[in-house]
């Protein structure tokens, strides 16, 4: 496909620019702010102009429910974090947006199109609008930063070599990393590897980036670096983020809205300031770190004092 | 007493019929990558330079092994055979007994086995640690096939590794021989090449050898790249993939050897 069409095709399918998403994108979430609500309480219609829905979504493995009755709006240009503790279900959500998994009841869509009724090519169409940056940044190890950022470009166009070369520059100056372009993955550092993966995450200009746990490892320099680039890709190139994450402090510096998801529900959603202000049990013990309260210290278990005494 | 019994007796059965819907599943799960790896041909022809690539992992970085080990098998066959060949003066027959053995069996056995230990444990540790490092998944989801990328390209540098192999393995075999034989032990070297170029036919001996080591590669190759891309995404995963992978490879090789040498070779010729 002739890169032009390329880009023109998503301008006219992904609609409004990106100072017209900005600033509308507070109303876009027409959900009452004063407080957080509880899930599925404030069902907003269908709405067009939502970059990634999702309604009513439940998954599981066999008997093993891991997500249910998951509704959220993702508008255009927002930038979004799902939180939750590990394990309850946040990476699935992205898999599910991604196509990689398929929800066993509700509806995903995508820029409008529905995900689970795509067919491969069209899925495949879908996913070259989309960026995802991995947890570890799955950077391709056989290959240099270079060839790493330069590999979408390969497949996905036949640009000639010197504009992939400009592109990757481009890509790469973006996270500051213009320099490492000859290094391979095994040398660079876990916060330059994910500002790679980001560069990569980006190089087809995507609507959309999904980020798993971008903050994981990070030391505090390049955790502010990389939640800097999140919300500045997304100001400068109009990109919708959605943020899958624990780290509470550092999201609710860069995101405009939250989800909480515990046990594959979401059970509060707010503005970071609602989240701040909440008097919420769960969000509490979540934005305060405690090690107790909701989400219990001990897992299940029978009686400390039957089990410590039971042969007595 | 009798509602526990046959409770128990239910349970099994239960076990037993669970166990053989999932081992049928995954055949057919095996059977279903088979082909769509084998429909990936073109990608991986597409991407000439990435198989050529694969070609020189799987086959030139295994070429010191494999030409070493004929060497020596070669030279091993040669003093055991003069050893029983000369009591029955025969020891001019050295040079057939030793290239039959080597290209309709010890070629492409040995060189499989070593090729699967050799090229194809790198395979699945390569392809298993892509998939736990999530590469696999973040190739898909920048809409490349990792299939047509990663696994296509690997099994099509073992299909075209392997033969080649086999082939130097029996080359440096038949030298070995000659070292021992003709060098060493002092046996007529027109005998030796004379009696060789008599006793081996080019369709029934060469053929058979390479259809065979043709068959291993595919067998390897394809094992290699599916344990690879069904490993669990853990170290252990990997590790448990590239054990299986040697043991399954193997096994299948002399499973198939016995098969096409019953089909091959029934006598006569």
């Amino acid at each position: 496909m002739a890169p032009a069409g390329l880009r023109s095709g998503r301008r006219a399918l992904w609609g409004p620019t990106r100072r017209a998403t900005m600033s509308v994108f507070p109303r876009a979430i027409p959900i009452p702010m004063s407080e957080l609500t509880a899930p599925g309480s404030a069902l907003t219609p269908v709405r067009p102009d939502h970059a990634v829905e999702l309604d009513d979504v439940t998954f599981g493995y066999d008997q093993r429910p891991v997500l249910t009755g998951i509704t959220m709006r993702i508008p255009r240009g927002g930038v979004v974090a799902i939180m939750g503790g590990s394990g309850c279900g946040k990476t699935t959500i992205l898999r599910l947006i991604g196509g990689q998994l398929r929800p066993q009841s509700g509806r995903v869509l995508v820029g409008g199109e529905s995900v689970p009724d795509l067919d491969r090519d069209a899925l495949y169409a879908m996913r070259r609008k989309l960026g995802m940056l991995f947890q570890f940044g799955a950077l391709f190890t056989d290959m240099s930063v270079y060839e790493n950022i330069a590999f979408t470009l390969r497949e996905h166009t036949n640009l000639p070599e010197e504009l992939i070369r400009d592109l990757v520059l481009m890509k790469l100056h973006a996270v500051g990393l213009r320099g490492a372009a000859r290094l391979m993955p095994a040398e660079l550092s876990g916060g330059m590897a994910r500002r790679v993966a980001l560069a990569r995450a980006i190089a087809l200009d995507p609507m959309l980036v999904l980020y798993d746990e971008p903050f994981a490892g990070l030391d505090p320099i390049s955790l502010g670096v990389v939640g800097q680039l999140i919300r500045r890709m997304s100001e400068a190139l109009g990109i919708t983020s959605l943020v899958v994450t624990h780290d509470v402090y550092e999201s609710l510096k860069i995101v405009d809205y939250l989800y909480f998801v515990s046990d594959g529900k979401i059970i509060a959603e707010g503005t970071p300031a609602d989240v701040r202000a909440s008097g919420d049990a769960f969000v509490r013990q979540f934005v305060d770190g405690q090690p107790d309260g909701p989400v219990p210290f001990h897992y299940p278990a029978p009686p400390y004092r039957s089990e410590l005494f039971a042969r007595a | 007493m009798l509602d526990s019994v046959l409770a128990g007796i239910a349970a099994t059965l239960r076990r037993l019929g669970g166990g053989t819907v999932a081992a049928i599943g995954w055949l057919g799960y095996a059977a279903r990558f088979g082909v769509a790896v084998v429909l990936e041909t073109p990608a991986a022809f597409a991407r000439l330079s990435l198989t050529l690539r694969e070609i020189y992992f799987a086959g030139v970085l295994s070429l010191v092994i494999i030409l070493v080990s004929g060497l020596f098998v070669g030279m091993v066959l040669a003093l055991q055979g003069y050893d029983v060949l000369q009591r029955y003066g025969a020891a001019e027959s050295l040079g057939v007994l030793v290239a039959l053995s080597l290209v309709r069996e010890l070629g492409p056995v040995v060189a499989g086995l070593l090729f699967a230990s050799r090229a194809g444990s790198a395979i699945t540790a390569e392809i298993g640690l892509m998939k736990a490092t999530e590469q696999l998944s973040a190739m898909e989801m920048m809409a490349v096939d990792p299939l047509a990328r990663v696994v296509a390209p690997r099994f099509w540098g073992g299909v075209v590794s392997m033969p080649l192999l086999a082939a130097l393995f029996s080359t440096l075999g038949v030298f070995g021989a000659y070292l021992v034989g003709v060098k060493l032990i002092g046996i007529d070297p027109g005998a030796f090449w004379g009696n060789m170029q008599a006793g081996v036919d080019f369709r029934y001996d060469i053929v058979n050898g390479v259809i065979k080591s043709v068959v291993f590669g595919i067998a390897v190759s394809m094992i290699a790249v599916f344990e690879g891309y069904d490993a669990k995404p853990t170290a252990e995963g990997v590790s448990t993939a590239t054990t299986r992978t040697v043991v399954e490879s193997s096994l299948a090789i002399l499973g198939l050897d016995f098969v096409l040498t019953v089909f091959m070779f029934r006598g006569g010729a």
